[in-house]
């Protein structure tokens, strides 16, 4: 079936010349959770972000295809059709809800503004959306007129959830999702992000240092070092016999 | 009845100006002459040519006469003048060191070629009221002879060259080579270095003290040393058709201050060896707060990501134009009743409908009685 | 000392027309353009005046209007100063003047092919309400991305129940351009819509001039379900004229705190006290007739 997501040679370079990320290739296929594991510094940032149309790359392509759109270079775009793209077709998910998120509207209002940047204008389906939405992410209805400043961590993660998900885009972008978030709140985001995969199947690029989210989520894993793609692979194999020294580094840091 | 009196307004707007020039000159003191405004209060004079845009000290003590002493008003007055003035021609470019200096310091280096020649200035006396100004009278007191040995200098060469010389100075970006006029062209945001000194040169000084001053507080990031402030008369040349070279038509009293601070803290240019940055400042007349103000914002705009309103070019420049400021400021005296009406009945609206209802359109849109 | 005729010298009133030129070609769009400074304060007109000075001709007979009123100082201020500095004809009766400039208000009679009416703007930016940057609103311009005023409107339905902008309510002209319509009541913003006349609207402290063209498409923003919804005086008539179709203005009468209501439209009420049947007329130029109260 063809990938959602098929990069090729993505490099990105940043302006004071140091080296994000070297040729990296993969495809992500329908429906499928890709993990892309590393250190800070190892070069996965810089791929996400390309990916979310967030930087240029400096060299690469990537080919996306959309039930919606069919096929498209998405890195040969102009600001309009980036900007399209990003408010219905590839959504990111912040690390920090404090970037993606305005603390200055409410909670449902963040949500709102996915659906109105993509032409809602009847404020009563807004409203059922928006409810749809929350009760998917597991939120209280009765907190969707509250600011988000008066969320825990793990429900302005949900917030930002239900606003990815809002125009059903056909790929979810994960930056770190549970990092900074108590070890239980972290399994209960996880859970649910298992189950909007299966239940959406939505593809999602899931980005992390912690090689234990990966493997509760991720179908196949990208292993990243120095800007480099060092190996890659069905998570579970990777995990269970690792092949480069690098990921055996990790690994065994893992079980212990 | 109020202001909006029909058949009232006329009435009031002459009894005012009336009131104003009874105002102006009750009392049984004898009428300040422009020339006294010109000789005696050359501060205020110059404050005005520098917000006026306009260097012509006979007007700007006009203004002043006129505003009973209110600087902001009096340069409002001289920036329309302005506005009513033909544009002759642009000059070439005036070279500060050939200024002929009254004063001229430097705080980064204790002793500089040409000295430091403190001038005429208050920065060194007691700030303690002179009473015996109450009752002046008498004639001027004779010029004073000249200190400096050989006579002033024709050139005196700015104290940024040497560290230019020595490759210490940063170079100023060179995507810009023409400047604007913001008097001709609009520009928008992010504007080029010459808009911003424009802006500065003109803005109001109250304003501009206030966010060099923050940046100086923490708001910012600039440490700025004074390299060079000086204070004197420019040649002013202009071309004449049929003449090779320019031709001086008279001189104006200028001030200049350049700044240097760490390059560290305003944008780098990108090369390895580390450098100092150059802030600018320039004004008509004899005006040092002014000019260190421009100077230490024309480094802090410099920031590539604002965190301080003294770094965010759009928020310094639209809010020291004076000009500009007291205007809407004062704007909010004029009638508002309309819009005001719209706000009563909206507030009454919801205060009738109590908390948790949603209200019934009162009228549905566009109704009204057919034609 | 002689100043030029309409007081800005030619260069300017030329750069000022191909600035409406352009506002006139783009429906909407906020053209920069470089304000001259006036013996009359910014914030104080100055951008309708520039732009009033800049059409004016010998032939032109003025109108100038502040909160609806032709007696309100500041109007009367500025009519002076096209008198004095033009020599042209002034009126208060709108439908001679050629040329109206307004503060607030749009005349309650409606316009003909051959008026143009000056708006006096002093907040041209309709996204300044959710971004304060020049940079930002300059691009959401650009890609028509006005998701985030919707989520201001958003936001004022879920807190109040309803839109609650009283003024300045925000419009898109021609289906393309978000537009501040000046601080004119939401009373008067159907009137915008396919109208005959020219509306020019002029910002000099912000520099900024824009337009409106005859028969333009002007809808004021809202939901499906929360349509736009003008102020209501709730049957109230004016004392003077007895029109309950205007927009009033209340008075405090008496130390008691009594109110009484009044035309704004100071002009148009004295007509209205002479012929009770006067039509305002703007009704024909606003699409499918309107529901009436009670029906």
């Amino acid at each position: 079936m063809t990938p959602v997501l098929s990069v090729r040679d993505l490099t990105v370079t940043y302006p004071s010349g140091v080296v994000g990320c070297v040729d990296v290739s993969f495809d992500i296929l329908p429906g499928e959770i890709l993990g892309v594991v590393g250190e800070s510094g190892s070069g996965k940032t810089s791929v996400l972000n390309a990916i979310a149309l967030a930087l240029p790359p400096t060299r690469g392509d990537a080919r996306f295809d959309s039930p919606r759109l069919g096929s498209q270079a998405i890195f040969a775009l102009n600001a309009q059709e980036t900007r399209w793209l990003r408010q219905r077709e590839i959504a990111l998910v912040h690390q920090n809800p404090h970037r993606a998120l305005n603390f200055d509207l409410s909670a449902g209002a963040n949500v709102a503004e996915a659906l109105l940047a993509a032409d809602w204008r009847h404020y009563g389906r807004i409203r059922q959306r928006v409810a749809e939405l929350f009760r998917r992410v597991e939120l209280d209805l009765t907190r969707m007129d509250d600011l988000p400043g008066r969320f825990s961590g793990g429900m302005q993660q949900r917030v930002q959830l239900a606003r990815a998900l809002a125009n059903s885009p056909a790929l979810l972008l994960l930056d770190e999702p549970t990092g900074g978030l108590d070890v239980s709140i972290q399994a209960r985001l996880l859970d649910l992000i298992r189950e909007l995969s299966r239940d959406l199947r939505t593809a999602m690029l899931l980005v992390s240092h912690d090689l234990e989210v990966v493997r509760l989520l991720a179908r196949r894993t990208l292993v990243m070092q120095q800007g480099r793609v060092v190996e890659s692979g069905l998570t579970d194999q990777i995990l269970e016999d690792p092949q480069e020294p690098y990921t055996q580094l990790l690994v065994h840091s893992m079980l212990t | 009845m109020g202001y909006v009196a029909v058949c009232g307004g006329e009435n009031a707007i002459r009894n005012s100006e009336t009131l104003l020039q009874f105002y102006r000159r009750r009392g049984e003191s004898d009428p300040i002459q422009v020339r006294q405004i010109v000789q005696q209060m050359r501060l205020a004079v110059d404050r005005v040519m520098a917000e006026g845009s306009l260097y012509d000290p006979t007007l700007a003590a006009l203004a002043i006469k006129q505003t009973e002493g209110d600087l902001v008003e009096a340069a409002f007055l001289v920036r329309a003048y302005r506005s009513t003035l033909p544009r002759l021609q642009t000059t070439p470019l005036l070279r500060t060191s050939g200024m002929r200096l009254i004063r001229r310091i430097s705080a980064a280096f204790k002793d500089v070629p040409g000295g430091q020649v403190l001038g005429p200035t208050r920065d060194y006396t007691q700030r303690l009221l002179d009473f015996s100004l109450l009752d002046e009278c008498g004639p001027a007191p004779e010029p004073p002879r000249t200190v400096l040995p050989g006579g002033a200098p024709e050139e005196t060469e700015r104290i940024s060259e040497y560290l230019r010389r020595e490759g210490l100075l940063s170079e100023p970006s060179r995507d810009a080579p023409v400047s604007v006029d913001i008097t001709r062209d609009p520009v928008s945001f992010p504007v080029p270095r010459s808009a911003r000194l424009q802006h500065l040169a003109r803005g109001d000084e109250g304003g501009m003290l206030a966010l060099a001053y923050s940046s100086m507080r923490g708001f910012g990031n600039v440490h700025p040393t004074v390299a060079e402030l000086r204070v004197g008369y420019l040649p002013v040349r202009v071309a004449v058709p049929g003449l090779l070279e320019p031709v001086v038509i008279g001189e104006i009293l200028a001030t200049e201050v350049e700044v240097i601070a760490r390059d560290g803290d305003a944008g780098s240019d990108g090369s390895s060896s580390p450098q100092f940055g150059l802030g600018y400042g320039f004004a008509l007349g004899h005006n040092e707060r002014r000019t260190i103000c421009m100077a230490i914002l024309d480094r802090s705009m410099l920031a590539a990501q604002p965190s301080a309103p003294a770094e965010d070019q759009e928020f310094v420049l639209s809010h020291i134009e004076g000009i500009e400021a007291q205007g809407f400021t004062n704007h909010w005296k004029l009638p508002h009743y309309v819009d005001f009406q719209s706000e009563l009945d909206q507030l009454r609206a919801r205060r009738a409908a109590g908390p948790g209802t949603r209200e019934e359109p009162l009228i549905a849109p566009c109704a009204e009685v057919p034609a | 000392m002689r100043y030029t005729f309409a007081f800005l010298d030619e260069q300017s009133k030329r750069s000022v027309r191909r600035a409406l030129l352009k506002a006139v070609a783009i429906p909407g769009y906020q053209v920069p353009f470089v304000s001259r400074e006036l013996p009359i304060s910014y914030g104080w007109g100055t951008g309708g005046i520039q732009i009033t000075c800049a059409l004016l001709g010998p032939n032109d007979i003025v109108k100038v209007i502040d909160q609806g009123a032709d007696d309100s100082v500041n109007a009367l201020n500025i009519k002076r100063f096209f008198a004095r500095t033009a020599g042209v004809a002034t009126t208060t009766l709108t439908r001679e003047a050629t040329i109206i400039q307004t503060r607030h208000r749009i005349p309650e009679e409606r316009l003909s092919a051959s008026q143009i009416l000056v708006l006096q703007v002093p907040y041209p930016e309709p996204l300044r309400l959710v971004e304060p940057r020049e940079t930002e609103t300059s691009r959401m311009h650009a890609e028509g991305d006005y998701g985030r005023m919707y989520v201001a409107l958003y936001e004022d339905i879920v807190r109040h129940g309803e839109i609650t902008l009283p003024w300045d309510y925000p419009t898109r002209i021609n289906g393309r351009y978000l537009m501040s319509p000046s601080p004119i009541p939401r009373f008067d913003n159907p009137k915008l819509h396919l109208a005959e006349c020219l509306f020019l609207f002029g910002a000099g402290r912000e520099k900024r001039v824009y337009a409106v063209p005859p028969h333009t498409p002007v809808e004021s923003l809202a939901f499906d379900d929360y349509p736009f919804r003008a102020e209501s005086f709730h049957g109230r008539r004016c004392e003077r004229c007895g029109s309950t179709d205007t927009y009033l203005d209340e008075v405090i009468v008496d130390a008691s705190g009594r109110r009484s209501h009044q035309c704004s439209d100071t002009a148009f009420c004295l007509q209205r006290r002479a012929n009770p049947a006067l039509s305002r007329g703007w009704g024909h130029n606003r699409g499918p007739a309107p529901r009436r109260e009670g029906t």
